[in-house]
């Protein structure tokens, strides 16, 4: 993997703002949180700095750091208000906070996510803040997922793909396997059709065609399991980060991705019934309060399924490996719901 | 489980307390003994008072909470035990703390 030029400037400015905030910096080594297309973090000491997307302006950004400001019990405020510019990328400033442990499945704050959700969606939404960006992060997936399918079906000569097809660097390549536990091999590409005709049973506002149709409620937009610390670290309320996609929208989407591993078989019904419950307990509008809480949830859930799947395909592909059986059982899900159109699962049972 | 007319999967939904067993291709629904009878006594309360809320879903460990149409089959309420707790194990580190 190339370094990325970005890394040493914003280290050094992560160092600067630690420094900005206490005379007596521990100063260990620096240490890169995150480091992705759409975003590089670091940290130092008790101060985190994040680049955000190439595309994102401060149009995008500022409105969702006042909102952040503005709600320092659910969303971590930031340490500045307005983003600074480091090498044409927009850079914020956060303090650090512990993550929940990806090792410790047991651990994970279902109930804190829930409660902080349905708390946010609750919250007044400022004015001027974006649409919600969750829809638009869906399409986008599928938009790469195109893109690559159709690279990889022109150019069936070219060496990386010849390469993939051989026996001997498919199992090689996925670390994740053992031989011992081989999953049931699918090449990336076979899955595409399977990904897209769920998306085209989507309706247009979930695939970013058309407005959301809720204007006013506060999302978060991008809810998973990175997106909770402990804040002061270690033992602080959990909070949830990344304001990226933050703005109003449909609140069901923050639901949907817990909603969605559940109905892929990821997350157990025990972890499902507390998150649901607890966001119904803290009187959280995305969902009734009782009853089946499946009508509201399906499209969205959908959705995040879908662009799960797309993203892994296009993931698997640049790392020239099979999907794997939990990639795989996204793609499951979404063969079932082409033959399952949203409109028939709301309301009852026919 | 199976359904017995068209053999697609059928999906167990929760409707008023009552577990009722969809199939996933003809949308015929499947009722387990005393179902039809604890939906007909559900009608027939219709227009009296709701009853108080159930208590805490973990009153109820074998209850499975509803699931689309489209979703994985969790067992419904056959219980639901090791068979994917491998999967949850192995989707937890990475599927379930990335956009």
């Amino acid at each position: 993997m190339t370094p990325n030029p970005l890394l040493p400037a914003l280290t050094a400015q992560a160092e600067a703002a630690a420094h900005s905030r206490t005379t007596t910096c521990p100063c260990g080594a620096p240490v890169t949180l995150a480091d992705r297309p759409d975003a590089t973090v670091v940290r130092h000491a008790d101060t985190v700095a994040k680049a955000h997307a190439p595309d994102l302006t401060p149009t995008d950004l500022t409105p969702r750091l006042t909102t952040a400001a503005h709600l320092p019990d659910l969303l971590l405020p930031p340490l500045t208000p307005t983003p600074v510019d480091l090498h044409g990328r927009l850079v914020t400033f956060w303090p650090y906070g512990t993550p929940v442990d990806p090792a410790d499945p047991d651990a994970a704050p279902w109930e804190a996510a829930a409660t902080l959700l349905a708390r946010l969606h609750r919250a007044p939404a400022p004015a001027a803040l974006p649409p919600m960006r969750g829809p638009a992060k869906a399409a986008r997936a599928i938009s790469r997922l195109r893109a690559v399918t159709a690279a990889e079906r022109t150019a069936p000569e070219r060496p990386a793909a010849t390469e993939r097809t051989t026996t001997t660097e498919r199992p090689a390549a996925t670390d994740r396997t053992t031989a011992t536990e081989r999953p049931a091999a699918t090449e990336p590409t076979t899955a595409t059709p399977s990904v897209l005709r769920a998306w085209d049973t989507l309706p247009a506002w979930s695939r970013a065609e058309a407005p959301q149709p809720d204007s006013t409620t506060l999302c978060h937009g991008d809810l998973h399991l990175g997106q909770l610390v402990r804040h002061p670290a270690p033992d602080g309320p959990w909070l949830l980060i990344d304001v990226d996609d933050l703005g109003v929208g449909v609140p069901a989407w923050d639901l949907a991705r817990p909603a969605a591993w559940y109905a892929c078989g990821l997350l157990s019904p025990e972890e499902w019934t507390r998150f649901l419950t607890a966001y119904r307990a803290a009187g959280g509008t995305a969902v009734p309060a009782e009853g089946d809480p499946w009508p509201a949830l399906d499209v969205p859930a959908r959705a995040l399924t879908v662009q799960t799947a797309a993203r892994a395909i296009t993931k698997a592909l640049a790392e020239g490996r099979f999907l794997d059986e939990v990639e795989q059982s996204l793609v499951d899900a979404c063969d079932r719901m082409a033959s399952v159109p949203p409109e028939l699962t709301h309301g009852h049972a026919k | 489980m199976q359904c017995p007319k068209c053999h697609a999967p059928m999906h167990t939904y929760n409707r008023n307390g009552v577990q009722i067993e969809q199939c996933s291709g003809c949308r015929g629904i499947f009722l387990d003994y005393g179902e039809l009878e604890s939906l007909t006594r559900l009608e027939s309360q219709w227009s009296q008072p709701a009853p108080p809320p159930p208590a805490a879903p973990q009153a109820y460990p074998a209850a499975a909470p509803q699931a689309p149409a489209w979703g994985a089959p969790h067992g419904g309420h056959h219980g639901h035990g090791g068979h994917y707790g491998h999967k949850r194990h192995k989707s937890f580190g990475h599927m379930l703390f990335s956009s």
